[in-house]
């Protein structure tokens, strides 16, 4: 089978899983939608800069537990039994593929709710959509990775929050960044360098993924 | 005498920046003033921090080629060094910045990075510790280390462009060799940055060894 086809598959795999179950996806949306229902109760109104960073601190963590999940909740036998079958990068492939799908569904549902419940303007809509996306592409990107590092190190909740944050915090900043100056309505161009950023970054994250993910499975 | 030449190059430098960083001359600027001679000793923990981990990638690369437990020992000895490296430079330019800024920490995108890099790397220690069986340890260490080094190197020459920064050389300031590093400081400045390197090839040589010698007593042990 090539390697398209492989990922092809295991995409489809991952969501047939998930849509038997719809435990994961369920779960996680409840987690946002508490989370925000907290923070409006907590906060009731609050500034352009408050409002910002809060939402990417909800998504962050909804983020962290959607993804944590995504290596653990087979079994060993299991994913022995898809190593025989699959090369290990499209294994990794299939699994990022799957979040950035998953996180793109739940972060835009997030910020729905989230602007409802907190109204506050936005100077570019379209803008600010396109920070969300690609935030969730890159919380996807990056997480998926780690997941699969925590996962082999048994002890995953903690250790998975502490070797993701650091990663995380340089990509946060430019989605921070981006996402101000899509909520001021600054000019477009203002943004590029951003957007660039995030870009190149999710891309060297995929690559490196890609060649490092054989060595974690050979053990 | 042939192999450890280096290390009394790097000691005799080192000495000799010390003595000519505190006496030589420096220019009269405003704010800074005498305080300009910390760039002797700021900058180049910055350099050697780099050199460490640069070399610990290195060497985790080789260990996923090798699998030898030596190459993992280099690669974990020069991240623990970085580390102190990066402790020293915080701390430099923590003295600097509250003489020359008026703060200890002001908010800088550099200073903020270097700090979330190092957690990286601590986050690495933590990684190792997590691991008891050495293989695994080594291998997904490695990975690890190998993973966030690309965004590290973002973290500490990309994004600080992108903001204005206090320091030096970001955000449109013009760099220390435009206006202030004259000929005389120049002749300081680079032997102290090699220096640095140099000290810290050594003590992450010494370093590795006694961790060696470590292991193969285990060895023997067991």
């Amino acid at each position: 089978m090539s390697f398209l086809a492989q990922v092809r598959y295991l995409v489809y795999k991952e969501i047939l899983l998930e849509w038997r179950s719809k435990y994961a996806f369920n779960s996680i949306l409840l987690y946002v939608v508490s989370t925000v229902f907290v923070c409006y109760q907590a906060f009731r109104s609050v500034d352009g800069v408050v409002w910002n960073a809060l939402f990417w601190i909800i998504l962050l963590f909804a983020s962290i537990n959607a993804i944590s999940k995504s290596f653990v909740q087979e079994s060993r036998g299991r994913q022995l039994y898809y190593y025989t079958l699959a090369s290990p990068g499209a294994i990794i492939l299939s699994k990022i593929i799957y979040n950035i799908a998953l996180m793109l569904v739940l972060s835009l549902i997030a910020l729905f709710v989230y602007s409802i419940i907190f109204r506050n303007p936005l100077g570019d809509p379209f803008l600010y959509l396109v920070s969300v996306i690609l935030g969730s592409i890159s919380f996807a990107t990056v997480f998926t990775m780690i997941s699969g590092i925590s996962a082999k190190a048994n002890n995953s909740g903690t250790l998975m929050a502490i070797l993701s944050f650091p990663v995380i915090i340089p990509l946060l900043i430019v989605l921070i960044k981006l996402s101000k100056n899509a909520m001021d309505g600054l000019d477009r161009s203002v943004s590029y360098d951003e957007i660039f950023v995030l870009l190149a970054i999710n891309a060297i994250v995929i690559s490196v993924s890609l060649l490092l993910f054989p060595y974690i499975w050979r053990d | 005498m042939k192999s450890y030449w280096w290390k009394f190059l790097g000691a005799a430098i080192v000495f000799y920046t010390i003595i000519a960083g505190l006496l030589g001359e420096v220019p009269a600027l405003p704010i800074l003033h005498e305080s300009i001679r910390n760039v002797y000793f700021h900058v180049p923990m910055w350099f050697a921090m780099l050199l460490m981990y640069l070399i610990s990638v290195v060497y985790s690369i080789k260990y996923l080629g090798s699998g030898k437990p030596e190459d993992d020992f280099i690669a974990v000895e020069s991240v623990n060094v970085g580390l102190i490296f990066c402790l020293f430079g915080l701390l430099s330019g923590m003295l600097w910045a509250n003489i020359t800024w008026g703060d200890p920490w002001p908010n800088d995108p550099k200073l903020n990075s270097s700090a979330i890099a190092s957690l990286m790397y601590l986050a690495y220690v933590v990684l190792r510790n997590a691991l008891d069986e050495e293989q695994k340890r080594g291998k997904i260490s490695a990975i690890y280390n190998v993973f966030a080094f690309p965004i590290m190197i973002v973290l500490l020459f990309v994004l600080p462009r992108l903001t204005d920064s206090l320091h030096p050389g970001n955000g449109g300031n013009p760099g220390f060799s435009g206006y202030d590093m004259t000929g005389s400081m120049q002749w300081v400045f680079r032997p102290a940055a090699l220096g640095w390197m140099l000290i810290g090839c050594w003590i992450m040589t010494l370093r590795y060894r006694i961790r060696k010698l470590e292991y193969h007593t285990d060895e023997l042990g067991n």
